[in-house]
């Protein structure tokens, strides 16, 4: 691979970029309300209410320490594990009451899937990490198992590069197959939203192309949420696009609207300052 | 030249050490090769130990190590789990926890004996028997296992512990497949550390287990360790050396084979669950 354009990957189960369904439909799939999130005495986070989009990508923009990883671990509840953590608001998932502290945790991560910053894939072979949720979700049988096991890595564009060694470690993985493999883990519970907390800062320009075309093919087929500082990328993939700032060392919404316009047209002249690198 | 008088120290202080060492087992073994035999192993003693072999006092030894680790194992690696992932990282609870077993870590041994004489075979109505003294030597061995296994938890990354929240995995999952695997290499040291100070303890062993050298019949039986037998021999018994010795010889041999045996097993239990890259 010389080239900055990556190999093109073999039978892809997704589809390709400009075959995908339609997407952008503005029907709410996830419905945030006065959102506000705190640990112990700071707020990191107030008053966010937001509509993410059903089969789009929604990008998160704006400076470190703004609480979009915060905003983006309560959607799926891994605030929970945050010590001192607090949110208050509510947050829909079609029906569902997300923030309900009777709700049933573990089965909305598995309709919700999540990537993080660093690829973090277990220190199995690669086989087990995908095996290893779906047995926790019950799937047994075995010829089940295999054949989610390859479809997801085709959906990644992975199992051509590890087909033949898929009882070796994933640790050995390189940084970009290693977020793949991350992509296919959460893919393989057939999540019907993925959160990504920058899914691409920890790679190299080129796995980081790679993982970004991915991202690109998800779009249709999931509800994609986005953290990225890296404009250009927002750019490239979003659909939507949602402008965090810092006022008063509380991280607030300041825009929420399709990509493109806020982009070339910022309603705020915050996000006008930060989209055009004036600031942030 | 300063340098080269730095790398003489060096070298000078690792040899001393390795020599002391060397000098011990090269004892050891001079003298109890002597009187080490099959019929050693496998004979009763005689004439106080003076005689024969060291047979039911293995079989003892065995026997209160075994009660030791199936009493310290289980609850062990219980209170490092709820130490390490339980309980916020600063709390109070755990704190003081830490406190109390870093504290006892420390306690003679000779402490732990009396407690477990009045504890074990008094109150608990035990008596003078294997399972008071291996129970005397579990309560030894948990603060040093517990906490070696917390730290090897505690090491473990965080992105594991939210990448198996995130999968919807339970926390009971994280620990089995992923957290307590990764930690295997801690949580054997820290039972290899365990096995080595309950397989050479005296003290807390002849309030509790006691001090006849005939075959235990069972648990509720008394039985004398190996530790206390070569402290019998040489201090109580005249013309016990040899016997001592070749005893000492065949304690360190066990020391050896249990660790070897615990490193194959964390071993295996490591790579059966984890690949390494």
């Amino acid at each position: 691979m010389t080239t900055s354009k990556p190999e093109p990957l073999l039978a892809y189960t997704v589809g390709d970029v400009e075959s995908g369904p339609p997407c952008c439909e503005p029907v709410a799939h996830l419905r945030i309300t006065d959102l506000s999130i705190a640990y112990g005495a700071t707020t990191v986070l107030d008053n966010v209410s937001l509509d993410i989009y059903k089969g789009c990508i929604t990008a998160l923009i704006g400076p470190s320490g703004c609480g979009k990883t915060s905003f983006l671990s309560a959607l799926n509840r891994l605030t929970d594990l945050m010590p001192g953590a607090q949110v208050r608001g509510r947050i829909y998932l079609d029906e569902i009451d997300v923030l309900d502290p009777h709700l049933d945790v573990l089965a909305l991560r598995r309709r919700i899937g999540m990537i993080f910053q660093k690829p973090n894939p277990f220190p199995l072979s690669i086989r087990r990490n995908l095996e290893l949720p779906l047995r926790e979700h019950g799937v047994r049988s075995r010829a089940v198992l295999e054949h989610k096991i390859e479809t997801t890595l085709r959906d990644v564009g992975l199992w051509e590069e590890v087909r033949d060694r898929l009882d070796g470690p994933a640790l050995a993985l390189s940084g970009g197959q290693q977020q793949r493999l991350c992509i296919a883990r959460a893919l393989v519970l057939e999540p019907s939203v993925l959160l990504m907390d920058e899914p691409c800062s920890a790679l190299d320009p080129i796995s980081s192309g790679v993982v970004e075309e991915l991202i690109l093919r998800l779009r249709g087929r999931y509800t994609v949420v986005i953290v990225t500082h890296n404009l250009a990328q927002a750019r490239r993939i979003a659909n939507y696009a949602a402008f965090f700032w810092m006022k008063e060392r509380v991280g607030k919404l300041i825009e929420f609207g399709r990509c493109q316009p806020l982009f070339e047209a910022p309603a705020h002249p915050l996000t006008a300052a930060y989209v055009s690198g004036m600031s942030g | 030249m300063s340098d080269r008088v730095f790398t003489v120290a060096i070298w000078g202080a690792a040899a001393l050490v390795a020599s002391a060492f060397l000098w011990l087992l090269g004892d050891l073994a001079w003298h109890g090769v002597a009187h080490l035999s099959w019929s050693f192993l496998v004979s009763e003693p005689m004439n106080a130990g003076r005689a024969g072999g060291i047979a039911p006092i293995l079989v003892s030894t065995l026997l209160i190590l075994a009660v030791a680790l199936a009493a310290s194992v289980p609850l062990g690696l219980g209170a490092a789990v709820w130490l390490a992932e339980y309980t916020r990282r600063g709390s109070t609870s755990g704190q003081s926890i830490r406190l109390s077993l870093d504290v006892l870590a420390g306690v003679p041994s000779i402490v732990f004996g009396l407690f477990g004489s009045a504890f074990f075979c008094v109150f608990l109505g035990l008596g003078f028997s294997i399972l008071s003294g291996g129970l005397t030597l579990a309560c030894m061995i948990l603060p040093i296992f517990i906490r070696t296994s917390e730290a090897g938890l505690a090491a473990v990354t965080d992105e594991w512990r939210h990448g198996a929240a995130a999968l919807g995995m339970t926390r009971a999952a994280a620990l089995w497949h992923i957290l307590l695997p990764a930690a295997a290499p801690a949580i054997a040291a820290g039972l290899m550390l365990g096995i080595g100070r309950a397989t050479a303890e005296t003290a807390a062993l002849i309030f509790t287990s006691g001090y006849v050298d005939r075959m235990p019949e069972s648990l509720f039986d008394s039985g004398r360790a190996l530790a206390v037998h070569i402290y019998d021999l040489t201090m109580n018994v005249t013309g016990g050396d040899g016997a001592a010795y070749a005893s000492a010889l065949v304690l360190v041999v066990l020391i050896v084979a249990i660790n070897t045996g615990a490193l194959a097993l964390s071993d295996r239990w490591q790579t059966r669950r984890i690949v390494t890259a």
